[in-house]
């Protein structure tokens, strides 16, 4: 009836697990009864989760990455622990089995149920605004997307209270993800959080591509484009070219655990290293899915506050363009130690390295965009600073792993970990910060805390260093990865000092924390009436802030790039259009939610082997799905009279500024 | 209040140490072979010729900002200032000639440091076979006709010739102060020829995570003088014990923290039949590829079907 699943799936002996679990459910208990006590159920239902509207959907991609950062740093803080306490010969606090699931599911967690959602989350709220967009190309699918990101995510935490999570590190290389070698349900959890999730960033990125292509305002050609559209575009095209491995990758996996199929096994002809050659060939471009837009949000916002457009716009162009492509030349760079001729190990040793050419012109071209520039630091410009000196530092450790003979000694060593934890807080993270700051007035009405701001910028900035140059150090003195436990006090002495680094990071994060309480209750002191809190450059700043459900009262035509920059210098309007035309948009649909919690069950059937039900929400998928495709009432029009209202309150509000 | 303060400056020690790189803390920075030693080369100039660019950039970042200021009244303020030819032929030329030079490095350190390439000395060579079971290491001297767990001991100055292995799941065979590492691999083989100039006992372990066990899957590496290494091989020689097929079927049982073991005498064959997974009398893979290319060769009808049935 239940397949696999007993109740002796439930850690009950785990003191550290039950009380995670028992924290998490008091907190959804008592985030239950708030929603109840304010009646705030019927407004998350109609205006939140059945919305197809892409700002409100980017705000909740956010917040669930910023959930998910919580769960991930929570991981981090406890394998930090964990080093320090058991360098000295002791066993320390976790035992190999939890640690194992630990480090598995902080590089999960972090990558896709993070950073991804993050991004994916900006580029909802940001990308249709800037090319003068009403919504996506498929908001049904946009919010689809979502839900099946979200049903990912319930599953990785379900497996914290229900069986376990994998202990194969983020990658699950065979044949230890075998079923051989990891005969309990956590690298299933894997699988299917990560096949489901797939799923929900394959369809955001078809959304975003036809978007970016199809729905620009007039006269917005390619290279009239904002930059943070242009990386999301190539990211979206990596995502294209790059999921559909991951997908198959794992589905031969799980023809192994699943039929007794041998794609990876010891024997009857299976070789892990096809798995290897797969998931990187997914897992390298995966890292410039991430980065590419960070490098937008840089590229807006070092422009906007260097009070100068960005300079090289067309090399910043071509740079990304050649990384897109060079992204999938490079994969073997991932293990050159596997066994490879010189002549192939060079190849890609070679490759890694052309890719810091496009990544230095970048580089450079935000430093000749301060130059000359009037430089106004405020929390989006620090997070750039910072961004900068420590990025090249990642990339100078990453072009030392760029050659095979400097990776013979430092593959898989923590001074490769330090490496792409300086590439993805200083790169990813800081970026994530800056647009969280840079882009909040617009999705909300009000700006962020500026103190508060620094204070997380500051330590986040100094607890990156804390925490990772001994880390660096460390990768210098021999020290692999993942090691639960080791004998070595003069490492112990660095890894006190690492471990200091993240409570400092813990700091950045519980300032963020406050920085967001503190503005929502300083609201009205940081309301943004005029929509261009930073003086902007790109269409989004030519919207009230928050911009109307429907974003543009009337299409805007752009006739050079910086197109609100530009509009500004002829004059913005201030009175309300004489008349207005309706607008055509789509409907709210529950659809997206109903199959999310029949996608959870389908994961869950899957997982413990329950077959009945698996079968049953399969079935269940198909006929939703097909059921929507027959609902005709997706879109209607907004009178005019509603726009003419909405945009005469607007411009009463401006005026009344202006007084 | 003094041990407050040897406290404060122990952690001030600790915090500027990576900058002092010349430690004896730092392995891979303290070869005892000719190939760390070359590694650790490629490492320095790799790490100069990219800072080059590393520190202008920052250099620049806190310069510009400082200059351009919002506050600072005095700076140029060029609002429109966008391109520069000369500037952008500049920031792509630099990178491009310093990546040329490190493509030039990297194209010949890697062939002339190919892990399978063997090392050039007049000595002949130590051949060992190196089994990362679940989870410590089994190496097998065939020349010698002995075999250790976690302990691996060769003469200085001579070149070691591993060739390497898997029982169950992947590892990754690493001795930091002689550098290159390679992993290893169930059903297949790979090569790694190292060698210690000087005498010393040095760490060795797995650096690719392969279960609960691995954090103790470590293993010393000793370079001895001649003379000591063959009072270490007669040691080892006159422990009683045989590495049978047997006794290898028990050895690769998972277990943790395993002591070190000798083995005075082995069964010549353990190592191919742990490459070719047939300790346990089942079908060896050379075996059945070679079946499998006749098959195709020949098309005998007769042979179909065989390759993966046990108990060949």
């Amino acid at each position: 009836m239940f397949g696999k699943l007993t109740l002796d799936a439930i850690p009950f002996h785990e003191p550290i697990i039950m009380g995670t679990v028992a924290a998490i459910g008091l907190g959804g208990l008592a985030l239950v009864c708030a929603l109840t006590y304010f009646r705030l159920w019927k407004p998350l239902w109609s205006d939140w989760l059945t919305s197809v509207d892409h700002k409100r959907i980017g705000v909740m991609y956010i917040v669930l990455a910023i959930v998910m950062l919580l769960r991930g740093f929570a991981d981090a803080l406890m394998m930090r622990s964990q080093q320090a306490l058991a360098s000295t010969g002791g066993p320390g606090y976790l035992p190999p089995e939890h640690f194992d699931q630990i480090f598995t599911a902080h590089g999960v967690i972090m990558i896709f149920f993070m950073a991804m959602p993050m991004v994916i989350g900006l580029m909802n709220v940001v990308v249709p605004l800037q090319i003068g967009a009403r919504d996506v190309a498929f908001p049904y699918l946009n919010n689809l997307s979502l839900g099946m990101t979200a049903a990912g995510v319930v599953l990785v935490n379900l497996s914290l209270a229900v069986g376990e999570f994998a202990r194969t590190g983020w990658l699950a290389y065979p044949p230890l993800s075998e079923l051989a070698y990891s005969p309990g349900v956590g690298v299933d959890y894997y699988i299917w959080a990560l096949q489901i999730s797939g799923v929900g960033t394959l369809l955001a990125a078809v959304n975003f591509v036809v978007t970016i292509f199809k729905m620009r305002a007039p006269g917005m050609t390619l290279m009239r484009m904002p930059v943070f559209t242009w990386t999301a575009l190539c990211s979206n095209i990596l995502i294209l070219a790059a999921f559909p491995i991951l997908t198959a990758t794992l589905a031969l996996l799980s023809l192994d655990r699943y039929l007794g199929m041998h794609f990876f096994t010891n024997d009857g002809g299976g070789n892990p290293m096809l798995y290897i050659n797969l998931i990187w060939a997914w897992g390298h471009p995966e890292v410039y899915i991430l980065v590419l837009p960070s490098f937008g949000v840089f590229s807006e916002v070092v422009a906007t506050f260097s009070g100068k457009p960005l300079f090289g716009y067309k090399s910043m162009v071509y740079a990304t363009l050649c990384i897109t492509v060079l992204s999938f030349m490079v994969w073997l760079h991932h293990f050159f130690t596997m066994g490879s001729g010189a002549n192939v190990n060079s190849f890609f040793g070679i490759a890694t390295m052309i890719i810091s050419i496009p990544t230095g012109v970048k580089i450079f071209n935000w430093l000749f965009t301060l130059y000359r520039g009037r430089v106004r630091m405020t929390t989006p410009i620090l997070w750039t600073l910072g961004f900068l000196v420590t990025f090249v530092v990642g990339g100078l450790t990453g072009v030392l792993l760029a050659v095979p003979t400097a990776d013979f000694v430092l593959h898989n060593s923590v001074f490769m970990v330090a490496h792409f934890h300086n590439v993805i807080i200083g790169g990813v993270v800081f970026a994530v910060f800056a647009a969280i700051t840079y882009w909040f007035p617009k999705a909300f009405g009000f700006k962020l805390d500026e103190r508060l701001g620094k204070i997380t910028f500051w330590f986040w900035m100094i607890g990156y260093w804390v925490a990772w140059t001994p880390v660096y150090a460390l990768g210098l003195m021999g020290m692999t990865r993942r090691l639960d436990h080791l004998d070595n006090p003069v490492w112990h002495n660095y890894l006190m000092v690492a471990a200091i680094g993240a409570v400092l990071i813990l700091f950045g994060i519980l300032a963020f924390v406050a920085q967001i309480l503190v503005s929502v209750l300083n609201r009205k002191a940081l309301a943004d009436v005029t929509g261009d809190p930073w003086n902007g450059r790109t269409l989004e700043w030519s919207v009230s802030s928050p911009p109307p459900f429907y974003n543009f009262a009337r299409t805007p035509h752009v006739l050079t790039k910086d197109a609100f920059w530009e509009a500004k210098k002829e004059g913005v309007p201030t009175e309300p259009e004489p008349a207005y035309a309706e607008i055509h948009m789509p409907r709210n649909t529950a659809t997206g939610v109903v199959l999310t919690a029949i996608t959870v069950a389908l994961g869950f059937a899957l997982i413990w082997h329950i077959w009945w039900l698996a079968i049953a929400s399969l079935a269940g998928v198909i006929v939703v799905s097909i059921g929507h495709s027959f609902n005709e009432n997706r879109d209607y029009y907004v009178p005019s009279a509603v726009v003419r209202k909405t945009e005469t309150a607007r411009f009463r509000k401006l005026s009344s500024q202006e007084v | 209040m003094s041990s407050y303060l040897r406290h404060a400056l122990r952690v001030l020690a600790v915090l500027i140490a990576p900058l002092s790189l010349s430690g004896c803390d730092y392995a891979l920075l303290n070869p005892a072979g000719p190939i760390g030693a070359e590694e650790r080369s490629i490492l320095l100039l790799a790490t100069a010729l990219m800072l080059i660019v590393v520190v202008p950039v920052i250099l620049m970042t806190i310069a510009f900002a400082w200059r351009y200021r919002a506050s600072n009244k005095a700076a140029t303020y060029a609002p429109e200032w966008e391109h520069s030819n000369r500037i952008e032929v500049i920031v792509w030329l630099v990178p491009c000639v310093i990546i040329s030079a490190l493509a030039y490095v990297t194209w010949t350190t890697t062939h002339r440091l190919d892990p399978y390439r063997p090392l050039v000395s007049e000595a002949k060579p130590v051949e060992v076979e190196v089994v990362s079971l679940d989870w410590k290491w089994l190496f097998i001297y065939p020349d010698l006709k002995i075999a250790t767990v976690n302990e691996l001991a060769f003469p200085a100055n001579v070149p070691v010739r591993f060739r390497l292995t898997s029982s169950a799941v992947m590892n990754s065979f690493f001795i930091p102060r002689l550098g290159t590492m390679i992993y290893t691999m169930p059903g297949m083989e790979t090569k790694l020829s190292l060698m210690a100039d000087q005498t010393g006992s040095f760490d060795g372990f797995s650096t690719n995570f392969s279960g609960d066990g691995f954090s103790g899957m470590n293993f010393t590496a000793r370079s001895m003088s001649q003379e000591d290494f063959q009072a270490w091989v007669d040691k080892v020689r006159q422990t009683g014990s045989v590495l049978s097929h047997p006794a290898y079927r028990e050895l690769a049982k998972p277990s943790e923290d395993a002591a070190v073991t000798y083995y005075g005498d082995i069964d010549s064959m353990v190592y191919h039949d742990a490459l070719n997974k047939c300790t346990d009398g089942s079908a060896c893979i050379d075996q059945q590829m070679s079946m499998l290319s006749a098959r195709d060769a020949f098309g005998d009808p007769a042979l179909c079907g065989l390759a993966p049935s046990k108990g060949l």
